[in-house]
């Protein structure tokens, strides 16, 4: 009889904060600037200096916590996690072991199956490592300290989750509440969002969770779910083998679809944690905690309840709009301007998400300004241009953010409204075409759209088809 | 001396702190990690029920900065501690 399992799997996402400046010093955090050049004494772990926490990363910090339902550990420390490697240049990385600034929180997630609660054991604060790369040639490492010192938070999850399809749910549910709060972008493959893989698997329906390995470099989800499939099968294999599964980290090898096993990483006891002598205490008071929590922008569900009332759009609308922090405000300050909810909704629905998905972007990569979208969209409600036209404009906005109104204008794509020279274009037509005409006139209906298309083409698209339509009935 | 550090636990501390030491210097860790060993005991004696935890000697809290960049370009002075340097990068041994 075939065995039936059970995969456990919990995560351990780092996301580097969206500050200016890095965690402990004021060096900014730029991402793509040359090598080394925002460090100080500070990130590059020099004898004597001292690290200053940046405030903002306590409150972003809080308010991730808040937004996933955490209690805020009022008091609050760094520990030092110790450990030697060139991309940590004090022998040491600053992070909170003993009382992490939040616990105990949940996310609600959503898959086919239905909805569930994904459990958060903490979130903590801490500081990002340089950047190692390999010199091939001369068989050396060069270090490039502009990431060391960059705040990061780590949300460590309970074992909750039991396929890949539920851990995706997951990150897409923190990553949406992050870039809501503006916390981070969550840029999986940039980095700024990196999640590990704990995972296990048991005899379906155990009480008793297997031994658990640990996956890391994963950068995209597509990744994430592969490595997620090659390590369930390899821990099946091994145990129907009859092997043990070894508790270790693995390196995900998404070329390979294969994980590998690093070097024997050392026990928590080795990194000899204490408390950070150069940090004093971290106290969150109520009156700062509510400052936070007044702060806090409309989450989703908030908005989607708002949409509803306020805007009057359909459910699914509401659902693809409000599932980019971007979108929501773009769609909102458009609105603002143009008063057509539903207009600026289908340009969203319709022309945006068919470029995002030809150009493989993500809604958060949208360039265009809701001025230039309120505008193409006024000029069409005023027949300045038709809605073909309309579209062709989209595209160019799309990509370079181009005013609707002065391209138009520039590359002559206005509608002649001249009913004078529409007149004699549709004298010509029906000239050209007197088969269509006879059968117009014996009844046939669909021959004037045929006429219709005639003038169009003769009008390079610039008329608008409804006064085309009404004065070709008029001649006939 | 009570505590009594094993071959074994001395040879993995060095791993991890990175040290090469002598048989002479490690019989002296040995000497000198069990009588640490020994004063931790010899704390432990102590009845600390009523006392607070601490971590630190001052009473001070909450000391940040705001999220502002002072600080400049500075890789020229910050690379002159680099045992070596290539293309503005600090150049290491290998590392796996």
């Amino acid at each position: 009889m075939n065995r039936k399992y059970m995969t456990v799997i919990g995560l351990e996402v780092h996301v580097e904060l969206a500050t200016k400046t890095k965690i402990f010093c004021g060096c900014s955090t730029q991402f793509g600037s040359a090598a080394n050049t925002h460090t100080c004494p500070v990130c590059t772990g020099m004898p004597g200096s001292l690290p200053v926490l940046n405030k903002q990363v306590v409150e972003y910090a809080a308010a991730v916590g808040l937004a996933t339902n955490c209690t805020i550990t009022q008091y609050s420390q760094f520990d030092r996690k110790n450990y030697f490697y060139p991309d940590n240049p004090q022998g040491y990385q600053i992070s909170q072991l003993y009382s992490p600034i939040c616990r105990n929180g949940r996310v609600e997630i959503e898959t086919e199956n239905g909805k569930k609660d994904v459990r958060i054991h903490e979130i903590h604060m801490e500081e990002d490592a340089g950047k190692l790369i390999h010199d091939e040639r001369e068989d050396t490492s060069l270090v490039d300290y502009n990431r060391s010192g960059v705040p990061l938070i780590e949300i460590v999850s309970e074992p909750d989750m039991r396929n890949a399809e539920e851990v995706i749910a997951y990150l897409e549910k923190l990553r949406l509440i992050i870039r809501y709060l503006g916390a981070s972008d969550c840029k999986l493959q940039e980095g700024s969002m990196r999640a590990d893989v704990n995972l296990s698997v048991c005899d379906a329906g155990s009480a008793r969770f297997g031994t658990r390995t640990e996956m890391k470099n994963l950068n995209s989800f597509k990744a994430i779910t592969r490595a997620i499939e090659g390590e369930r099968a390899r821990q099946i294999a091994l145990i129907e083998s009859g092997n043990k599964v070894i508790q270790e980290t693995r390196r995900w090898d998404d070329h390979k679809e294969y994980s590998y096993a690093m070097r024997s990483k050392e026990d928590a006891q080795d990194y000899r944690y204490f408390p950070e002598p150069d940090l004093v205490p971290l106290i969150i008071s109520n009156e700062w905690l509510d400052e936070i929590r007044a702060k806090q922008p409309e989450l989703r569900d908030e908005k989607r309840i708002r949409y509803q009332e306020e805007y009057d759009l359909p459910d699914y609308d509401i659902d693809i709009i409000t599932g980019s922090k971007h979108m929501a405000d773009l769609f909102e300050a458009t609105t603002a301007i143009c008063h057509s909810p539903k207009k600026v909704s289908n340009w969203l629905m319709g022309e945006t998400l068919r470029l995002l998905k030809e150009y493989e972007e993500d809604p958060e990569d949208i360039r265009f300004s809701p001025e230039n979208l309120a505008k193409l969209i006024q000029l069409t409600d005023q027949n300045v241009i038709n809605s073909t036209i309309a579209k062709e404009i989209f595209e160019v906005m799309y990509t370079e953010d181009i005013d609707p109104e002065k391209y138009a204008a520039d590359h002559n794509l206005t509608t002649v409204s001249d009913t004078d020279a529409l007149r004699t274009v549709i004298e010509r037509v029906i000239a050209d075409n007197s088969q269509s005409v006879t059968d117009y006139r014996n009844g046939k209906e669909r021959a004037i759209g045929f006429l219709v298309g005639q003038t169009m083409k003769a009008m390079q698209g610039k008329a608008d088809p409804g006064t085309v339509s009404r004065l070709l009935r008029e001649l006939l | 001396m009570k505590h009594e550090i094993s071959d074994e636990t001395i040879e993995y501390i060095g791993i991890l702190a990175k040290l090469e030491l002598t048989d002479a210097q490690k019989e002296q860790a040995k000497r000198d990690m069990g009588s640490m060993l020994d004063y931790m005991d010899k704390l432990n004696e102590l009845d600390t029920t009523e006392a607070e935890p601490m971590s630190h000697v001052f009473s001070a809290h909450n000391v940040f900065r705001e999220d502002v960049v002072t600080n400049t370009d500075m890789r020229d002075a910050i690379l002159q501690n680099a045992p070596q340097t290539k293309d503005g990068q600090f150049k290491v041994p290998v590392t796996i």
